[in-house]
């Protein structure tokens, strides 16, 4: 073995136009999941480790909604974010009150018995086999939209509609929570994450705050898994792996804590990589490759947690990590 | 420390104050309630299934009890002595069964030989993360999401290290997975037999070592708390580095005890064990070393004799009930204490 093949890493991808909207795609749903991750990390001070799993709950139930229902996807996706605000609801009431590190336990080892009851209800997800025929609706709206590309010439692009949907949400999104962040009810959040005791002092419910801030990150938990589903065209269990709970980390370190906009360059940095490494040629099997990506992605999250915690936009005053 | 003194009587009280006092023997004695529940639950499904079925998976419970409690107690010295959650800790056990995997079949050496390598190559991986990692970290102050994130991190690695160098095909020890003995008419797999004895038989030791050593006094002073516990005059850097080596080693020995048990190893065996093991520490009580003995034991109990009432592919999710259940009721846990949490 050379070690030539080890090096050659061929740039052609990069100037592929399939490349950029893939991997863009990838970025906006996953920087909308980091939002989620954003206002309860940086912004009310909980760390939900569960967010993949909220992200299962509303793909999952919009998917069943719609392909075993038989609702119309767009009266299925409003019911699936109220199911998936409820999941978040009935997981932070027994542990949002107990100590910073059992909602951590409590909401990973959550996102993994939503995974598992993916993986074996098969009745109801088509467990491993995955849960198909639910994006018809989305398709014509999809080729509608394809079609108005023409102009710009774009109307091959068969992911264009949904990378575009995809970045006005998220930038919708970011705004809205951005100016969230102003409000009186933002205040009283970053307070919370500041110094509960004096919040309650203040007379304010903490732990109504901290229900709400989860709430609301697993409805963005759900969006994010609408996007992931359409992009996919079916659900399998493994998209909701607690990886991609740790991915968001990553993105949300990578991008600054306390930073709504932060998300999204972090999502693009990490999705750009991640998508880049499938087009490295190494001398190694697909399964080393995917193995060797994760290595990488634990080294990452290690090495900036330990030597830059504040991220690339991040400031330092908005730290919590410091406590 | 423990929670075993004032056995009030509630029966030498009239009605009304028996019924307080209850409350208070109750609190008081929760290894004492926690047998109640497990005996009142053993007694209702021996009622409904009968003897037999209890008794084998009541078997098959303390089989796996025997390596949760074993991957739980080092989880929760670790936590208790350096406030550290090691989501890392599964990925430990994944390294002992992969290590005990390289010399028992790589190498071939004999099994005894690989689970003692097992547990020395990964008391060493667990002592060069305290080295590289932790304590530089702490030197840092690092606050509570950086370490989370770290061990995080850490996980990622090992598991993922592992499935780039073995693959993610099942892997076999060179173990006797098929032969069977009976007795009492229950069964029970050779290997597993000696795979119970040997755990509750280590399970014992620590025990003992924990409450008549003088390390394993210090260990859980520093457990109970860590400034009283250095301002005394203990060598805290001395038993925390025994910390490591205790909890990573046992670790590697549940790995190897289970994919003895179960006959194969995927690279994410200890990811998925992770979450039963959690539960078995906070069921009894968040860094507690005799908690989560009995967690773990009691776990194993409760997803065995869960398979009487649903089916076995749902004995996961047992582990996820009980964890919520426990935080509702007691959150602190059997043998925590309330202002810890």
């Amino acid at each position: 073995m050379t070690w030539a093949p080890f090096l050659a890493l061929s740039f052609e991808a990069f100037g592929s136009l399939d490349f950029w909207i893939g991997a863009m795609t990838l970025a906006g749903i996953y920087a909308i999941f980091t939002l989620g991750l954003q206002l309860n990390v940086g912004f009310t001070g909980v760390i939900n480790f569960g967010q993949a799993g909220f992200m299962a709950i509303g793909a999952y139930t919009m998917g069943i909604l719609v392909a075993d229902v038989g609702l119309s996807l767009w009266l299925a996706l409003p019911i699936a974010t109220l199911v998936t605000m409820a999941a978040g609801l009935l997981i932070g009431l027994p542990s949002l009150r107990l100590r910073a590190d059992y909602f951590a336990i409590v909401t990973i080892a959550f996102s993994e018995i939503i995974r598992y009851v993916a993986q074996n209800a098969r009745g109801l997800t088509g467990g491993n086999q995955g849960l198909l025929g639910f994006d018809s609706q989305w398709i014509d709206v999809s080729n509608a939209v394809q079609d108005g590309l023409a102009p710009v010439g774009l109307e091959d692009q068969f992911l264009a509609p949904l990378l575009i949907v995809t970045w006005l949400t998220l930038l919708v999104l970011a705004t809205a929570l951005r100016y969230l962040q102003g409000t009186p009810w933002g205040r009283v959040l970053r307070a919370v994450r500041e110094d509960e005791d004096a919040v309650r002092a203040l007379g304010k419910n903490a732990f109504a705050y901290k229900l709400q801030s989860i709430a609301i990150a697993a409805a963005l938990g759900a969006v994010a898994g609408y996007f992931l589903a359409l992009n996919l065209a079916f659900l399998n269990p493994n998209s909701f792996e607690p990886l991609y709970t740790f991915i968001g980390y990553a993105i949300l370190i990578l991008g600054g804590l306390a930073s709504f906009f932060g998300v999204i360059v972090g999502s693009v940095v990490v999705y750009t990589l991640l998508e880049a490494t499938r087009f490295l040629e190494l001398p190694l099997s697909a399964s080393q490759v995917a193995a060797l990506r994760f290595v990488v992605v634990g080294l990452v999250l290690i090495l900036l947690v330990a030597f830059r915690p504040q991220g690339i936009f991040g400031k330092r005053q908005e730290m919590v990590l410091g406590d | 420390m423990e929670a075993e003194a004032s056995p009030a009587q509630p029966g030498a009280l009239g009605r009304r104050e028996g019924r307080a006092s209850l409350r208070t023997t109750m609190s008081a004695n929760p290894g004492l309630v926690a047998a109640g529940i497990v005996l009142a639950i053993a007694v209702a499904l021996i009622a409904t299934q009968g003897l037999q079925p209890v008794a084998q998976t009541g078997l098959n419970g303390l089989i796996s009890g025997s390596y949760f409690a074993l991957g739980a107690v080092g989880l929760t010295l670790v936590y208790g002595t350096l406030k550290l959650v090691n989501f890392a800790h599964g990925d430990l056990l994944t390294f002992g069964a992969y290590t005990a995997f390289v010399a028992n079949i790589t190498l071939g050496l004999p099994i005894l030989l690989a689970v003692l390598a097992a547990i020395v190559v990964t008391a060493a991986l667990g002592v060069f993360t305290e080295r590289v990692m932790w304590r530089p970290m702490r030197a840092k102050g690092a606050g509570l999401l950086q370490l989370l994130l770290m061990t995080l991190g850490l996980a990622f690695v090992i598991r993922y290290a592992i499935q780039f160098v073995a693959g993610t095909a099942p892997r076999t020890l060179d173990v006797d997975v098929t032969s069977s003995v009976g007795f009492l008419g229950l069964r029970i797999g050779q290997t597993q037999l000696v795979v119970m004895l040997a755990g509750f038989a280590v399970l014992i030791g620590v025990g003992v070592m924990l409450r008549s050593t003088s390390l394993g006094r210090q260990m859980r002073a520093l457990s109970d708390n860590f400034d009283l516990a250095e301002v005394s005059g203990i060598d805290t850097d001395r038993v925390v580095m025994a910390t490591w080596i205790f909890a990573a080693g046992l670790a590697g020995l549940a790995g190897v005890l289970y994919t003895s048990s179960i006959g194969t190893m995927t690279p994410n065996l200890g990811f998925f064990l992770l979450l039963t093991l959690f539960a078995a520490v906070i069921l009894g009580g968040i860094g507690n070393a005799y908690g989560a003995l009995a967690g773990g034991v009691l776990l194993g109990l409760a997803q065995e004799w869960s398979t009487l009432l649903v089916d076995a592919r749902w004995k996961l999710a047992v582990g996820f009930l009980v964890l919520i259940l426990v935080l509702i009721v007691r959150p602190q846990g059997l043998f925590g204490r309330k202002e810890r949490l």
